[in-house]
């Protein structure tokens, strides 16, 4: 991107300009390890290739991933200047995410830890 | 001696640090879309954490160890992922202005999407027919409705693609209508990523 100035040619901003970030390799590859991936978890779940308190963590670990291999092959997010931005959003939107879902799982723990003992129906 | 470096010619900034002017409106629209796209992740991370502190409350009910067919969800994984592969060739063959191949690559993303939703459809059937709806239990109504949600992403998702390819057919691959199919492949994508987290959380964790 560098090297093709936009300063030398003289379309108006808005104009399209052919980028080949993606190629059929990519996607490719990209079905390839999320295939490995997505396998990877059913197998976990469903055998004792883990130690079983060990399944949750091993599970998570292959979404993330799977997560991240999405991202790079099919969302074709990098460490590029254009996608500077595109990653600072990202970034935050895993933020709040985060907060979310380990805030509400923190707290709601907490009220059961400290809910009165109720008669069981 | 001073005053002869100040008076030196500006720095030409390169682009997309300050100089070259703006950037194009593709980067923009996906920029723009990107923003949404993280957005309505934020909305479904307030549902998987509802199903996450919900999960356990069957009231007596049937648990997703009864009711989860790892079969299904395995073909509904693989529709998916395959329709997130030809919806990226589809990209490919748009953006070489070869619309005979995206078209091609149109359609079989518009099945593989239909057969996961006709499969999640019936399972949903199955769950209610055999009285484990959304009524039954705390468990089961985050379960409908987290799951529910991205079913109807992938339903709006479908609705989109038809949309896209009349108007590829009426206007031809114009830059307006490739930067829409661009969001459209970003938002197919997204849909993707999170039912790998349905797919985690939900089923495999909830079916041990």
């Amino acid at each position: 991107m560098d090297g093709y100035g936009r300063g030398v040619d003289h379309r108006s901003p808005g104009v399209e300009e052919q980028e080949a970030t993606a190629t059929f390799l990519t996607y490719t590859v990209g079905l390839c390890l999320a295939l490995v991936a997505t396998i990877g978890s059913f197998v976990v779940s469903q055998t004792d290739l883990l130690w079983a308190p060990g399944v949750p963590v091993g599970l998570i670990v292959l979404a993330f991933g799977q997560i991240g291999v999405h991202l790079v092959f099919f969302l074709h997010l990098g460490s590029g200047p254009d996608d500077t931005n595109n990653i600072l959003a990202l970034a935050f939107g895993i933020l709040v995410v985060f907060l979310v879902i380990t805030g509400s799982c923190w707290i709601i723990a907490n009220l059961n830890d400290n809910m009165m003992p109720m008669p069981m129906r | 001696m001073t005053l002869v470096t100040m008076e030196a010619a500006p720095v030409e900034l390169p682009y997309q640090h300050g100089g070259g002017g703006p950037a194009p409106t593709r980067t923009v629209v996906a920029y723009g879309f990107w923003i949404f796209i993280l957005s309505d992740i934020v909305m479904f991370s307030a549902l998987f954490a509802a199903y996450a502190v919900l999960s356990g409350n069957t009231a007596g009910g049937p648990t997703g160890r009864q009711l989860f067919n790892l079969h299904n969800v395995f073909i509904e994984t693989a529709c998916l992922l395959f329709s997130s592969y030809t919806c990226g060739l589809g990209m490919l063959s748009a953006e070489r202005r070869e619309p005979g191949h995206f078209l091609i690559f149109a359609a079989l993303t518009f099945i593989l999407g239909a057969a996961f939703l006709l499969i999640e459809i019936s399972e949903f059937r199955g769950m209610v027919m055999a009285g484990a709806g959304p009524s039954r239990s705390a468990f089961l109504s985050s379960f409908f409705t987290l799951v529910g949600m991205h079913g109807a992403h992938v339903t709006a998702g479908l609705v989109w693609l038809a949309y896209m390819v009349a108007q590829l057919l009426a206007k031809g691959l114009r830059p307006a209508v490739l930067r829409r199919l661009v969001c459209f492949s970003l938002f197919w994508h997204a849909l993707d990523i999170v039912w790998i987290g349905v797919m985690t959380l939900v089923y495999l964790m909830g079916a041990r």
